[in-house]
């Protein structure tokens, strides 16, 4: 690989991109006392359809030769529109400053020095240079397929003239009545499935829980589990009063008995 | 029913369709109850085409079959007879059409890594309803991916017979070679297969 030395000691004055010329000298900064529409700069910046787009630009607008891709000057001029759309507050699409990371990586990589009695290296520019001529390549055919005849713009089929001009209409199928219902079936059905499921904070607390048994049980007798629910707390209750228990339990607070399985169940403090 | 009789049965049925007629479906038609070849219909339909070849209206050969159009010397003045301007695409939706028609079967993310931007919904949606692409499968990687591809009626659109009559492109670079071979082959088994391309989708499985 053979990179131009000059690439890398550029005098960034000589990057500068010329916002215009006038009488032949470039100008490089808007003159302060110049008004321009806020989005003048801008429309010229939305233009482009993405940092491959931005970086054919800057490469043709130089004349230089893609396959001689000059890393340095590029990503320079690169950075000085992407600045700039920044500045204009531009929203950047995340390609752009991808493509920034990867000019900065090619950049940093033709730093490092070529081993020549290495295997032969890959050109860190490859890749990117193949991008661009591929993406030029659809660039190209996608202005060339636009320029072909089409229908409704170039020739008219008959009756399509009106057709395009009006919406179609739909004209509508008689439905029978039992096809309806079930379509009815199948919306209600659907939207069971894609209803959201609401996750609510629990109204019940087990700490909670575990306090009244704790002040309602006794240390003498035995009182039965089904007693201390609550009818009005109905499933939820259950579930949190069964967790108090057994977490009661494991901290040897209260005590358990159940004769067999499936009878009744006893507690009392310990 | 004589030949210049069934000249004229052809002629009004084609006239009176929006949509391209095949010479399949004219055949099929009136053989059903009159001796009629498909080679007649043809020879019949070539007929028509040059009765017409000198008036505004032409009888046109596309993808799906014939149809009548104006002819693109008077299609200006029918532009410029009604008030609404022909619908005008952006630069992004002929990029990614460009990339369906030349690289198809392809992915979005296929799109999306040509254009090295993210494909926008509407774009593609756009061209589904247009019904210029369709999806032709999945491609056997991992999400498995829809794959696109073009419509008969994208050519139709574009007054084309297949999509070797497409403006051609330049080669990508030399290691691509090979694979754009056999895309080429697809496309034109998706351009000249009579009904629907489910047949095609083996291939494609093969070639991914």
């Amino acid at each position: 690989m053979d990179t131009d030395p000059q690439d890398h000691i550029d005098s960034p004055e000589n990057i500068k991109i010329p916002l215009a010329y006038i009488k032949g000298k470039p100008l490089e900064k808007i003159p302060s006392d110049l008004y321009l529409p806020p989005d003048a700069l801008k429309i010229i910046l939305e233009s482009f359809e993405g940092p491959l787009d931005l970086l054919l630009y800057l490469i043709r607008k130089q004349n230089f030769d893609i396959l001689e891709l000059p890393v340095a000057k590029i990503t320079e001029q690169y950075m000085q529109y992407i600045g700039l759309m920044e500045d204009l507050k531009l929203e950047l699409a995340a390609e752009y400053l991808l493509m920034a990371a990867t000019l900065a990586e090619i950049k940093s990589k033709m730093l490092l020095p070529v081993h020549s009695d290495l295997e032969e290296e890959e050109d860190p520019r490859q890749e990117l240079i193949r991008r661009l001529r591929e993406y030029e390549i659809f660039k190209e055919a996608s202005i060339n397929l636009d320029s072909i005849p089409r229908s409704s713009r170039d020739f008219y089929n008959i009756n399509s003239v009106k057709y395009v001009k009006t919406k179609k209409e739909e004209v509508p199928e008689k439905v029978d009545l039992v096809q309806l219902a079930t379509i009815l079936n199948d919306i209600i059905i659907r939207n069971k499935i894609l209803s959201a499921h609401d996750i609510k904070r629990d109204i019940l607390s087990v700490r909670e829980k575990m306090a009244f048994i704790l002040d309602t049980m006794s240390s003498e007798d035995y009182t039965e589990f089904t007693s201390i629910l609550k009818q009005e707390e109905g499933k939820h209750g259950l579930i949190v009063t069964l967790l108090a228990v057994l977490e009661l339990i494991k901290v040897g607070l209260i005590d358990c008995l159940q004769a067999e399985p499936f009878s009744k169940i006893y507690i009392k403090l310990m | 029913m004589n030949k210049e009789e069934q000249k004229k049965v052809i002629e009004s049925i084609i006239f009176s369709s929006p949509s391209p007629v095949s010479v399949d479906s004219i055949h099929n038609f009136l053989s059903k109850e009159h001796d009629i070849n498909r080679d007649t219909v043809k020879e019949l339909l070539a007929s028509i085409e040059s009765e017409h070849e000198n008036t505004p209206v032409i009888l046109k050969k596309v993808a799906s079959g014939y149809i009548f159009q104006i002819s693109e010397k008077y299609s200006e003045w029918v532009t410029n007879f009604y008030p609404d301007k022909p619908q005008k695409y952006s630069r992004a939706f002929m990029e990614t059409l460009a990339l369906i028609v030349y690289k198809q079967p392809i992915t979005r993310s296929e799109i999306e890594a040509v254009r090295g931007v993210a494909v926008s919904h509407n774009i593609m949606k756009n061209l589904l309803e247009l019904e210029w692409i369709k999806i032709l499968g999945n491609k056997e990687v991992p999400g498995r991916p829809m794959l696109y591809g073009t419509t008969k009626k994208f050519l139709d659109s574009h007054n084309l017979n297949s999509l070797s009559g497409l403006p051609e492109i330049k080669d990508v670079d030399t290691s691509q070679n090979t694979e754009n071979s056999e895309q080429t082959q697809i496309n034109l088994n998706i351009s000249e297969g009579n009904g629907e391309n489910d047949n095609n989708l083996d291939d494609f499985d093969n070639i991914h």
